[in-house]
């Protein structure tokens, strides 16, 4: 059993205690010790992250359903989607890179993006229920694995490696998978995973008071 | 930071690396599970040490034939060519576009292999309980979490290549051997990176405050 202690976080990079000091709005406040970020001030986080989460869920349908880009050499075409390509992967008999292409741009981003959308709406009418909790966790393990920002820059050295070879038209999948990169990154900046834990329902449904709080913790730095 | 940090370990508490809820654990060496989110606690994260050098020598020793074997072989009617890492690169800067190669010999060679000699710098500073410079290290281990995802750069330029050129029997291009060793160093530096505990490199300040 442990008993829970408010208003105080140990800093996850360096363990040191500090009280959350009031933060203004769009500001953070910076561990004392090592500088990592320890809270954020986010006006509207979860509204503005909602809207950005719809619009990259439609994005990352339109860059995994149309092709990235065709090429046409000597009379003949070709393209591929995002899919074509970890499927001429598999076809190869690279099945293992085959699947950790799927996962770091199709599975991590698609499970980021339902991830963050089904928090979103849970939390909407606190207190979520706990499985919320369980959602929170798959968001953080997929945030690193989540590459589309890489796989774009990949295609663009791609195509310059083609491009001596055979005429390139970039397709719609790749202007697509842009704007997703964009949207993912607002959606991620956006987000407040505190203001989330904040109203979802705990795991043990008979909390305990807070336990006395501990005392010589200086309040962490504020900047903008 | 003056002597005596107030850190978790000190004074019993133990964060929840999932939702950060700060919680007194009756018995801190088994802290138990997370009030809020249910996640197991634990004051430092499992054996940390062992894991991460584990997977750095794993990764060190993928890293040999991810350069020395092929990972692109292109097929034309009369040719065969073959190219590592290494020599894609160059044949980049052959044709014109230096930056480009630039990108991927960083991405593909010096990455990796920073991620290496960086990891392995703090496992030993932090195993010799060195006290020199923690912000610094924890400046280093914050820049290996977040560069080591670019090194998936040249899987991505593999596999994109070889899907667009399939134009049998006029020329087409095949991944090689060396992909699958060179995926295994970025999974593998990926996990070392997220195994190792940052809060590793500042728990030794507190065990000289303690003999004070």
């Amino acid at each position: 059993m442990s008993s829970p202690i408010e208003n105080i976080v140990a800093c996850p990079d360096c363990d040191l205690l500090q009280r959350i000091p009031e933060v203004p709005p769009g500001g953070r406040a910076r561990c004392l010790r090592c500088g990592r970020t320890i809270a954020v001030s986010k006006p509207a986080s979860l509204d503005r992250t909602l809207a950005l989460a719809i619009a990259a869920a439609v994005v990352l349908f339109i860059a995994n359903a149309e092709p990235l880009m065709g090429l046409s050499a000597a009379g003949r075409q070709s393209s591929t989607t995002i899919l074509g390509g970890v499927l001429e992967m598999w076809r190869q008999g690279h099945a293992l890179t085959a699947i950790l292409v799927a996962f770091c741009v199709i599975i991590a981003p698609a499970a980021y993006i339902a991830c963050i959308l089904a928090v979103l709406l849970a939390v909407r009418r606190p207190p979520a229920p706990s499985w919320t909790g369980m959602l929170m966790r798959m968001l953080a393990f997929n945030q690193p694995w989540a590459m589309v920002e890489v796989m774009l820059l990949g295609i663009l050295v791609a195509l310059v490696k083609i491009a001596d070879l055979a005429t390139v038209i970039p397709g719609i999948g790749m202007f697509a998978a842009g704007a997703l990169i964009a949207l993912i990154a607002a959606m991620t900046v956006s987000f407040d995973p505190h203001e989330a834990w904040m109203r979802i329902r705990w795991a043990e449904e008979a909390n305990p008071p807070p336990a006395a709080v501990p005392n010589a913790l200086d309040p962490g730095r504020t900047g903008p | 930071m003056s002597a005596g940090a107030p850190t978790g370990i000190r004074l019993g508490l133990v964060s929840c690396e999932t939702c950060g809820l700060l919680t007194r654990p009756a018995d801190i060496r088994e802290p138990g599970c997370c009030p809020r989110c249910g996640e197991a606690l634990a004051l430092r994260r499992h054996n940390a040490i062992q894991r991460t050098w584990a997977l750095i020598v794993a990764a060190a020793v993928c890293y040999i034939p991810a350069n020395l074997m092929p990972v692109m072989i292109t097929k034309t009617v009369t040719t065969v060519e073959v190219d590592t890492i290494i020599s894609g690169a160059v044949l980049l800067y052959m044709t014109g576009s230096w930056h480009l190669a630039l990108i991927v010999l960083i991405a593909s060679v010096m990455i990796p292999l920073a991620k290496l000699a960086a990891l392995a710098y703090l496992l030993i500073a932090v195993q010799r309980r060195s006290g020199g410079d923690r912000h610094g290290r924890a400046r280093l281990y914050r820049l290996v979490t977040f560069v080591g995802r670019w090194s998936m750069l040249d899987i991505f330029v593999i596999t994109f290549t070889v899907a667009l050129i399939q134009l049998q029997p006029l020329m087409s291009i095949q991944p090689g051997a060396g992909v699958l060793f060179f995926g295994a160093v970025v999974v593998l530096t990926m996990i070392a990176a997220e195994t190792f505990d940052p809060r590793l490199i500042w728990d030794s300040s507190n065990k000289e405050e303690n003999n004070d």
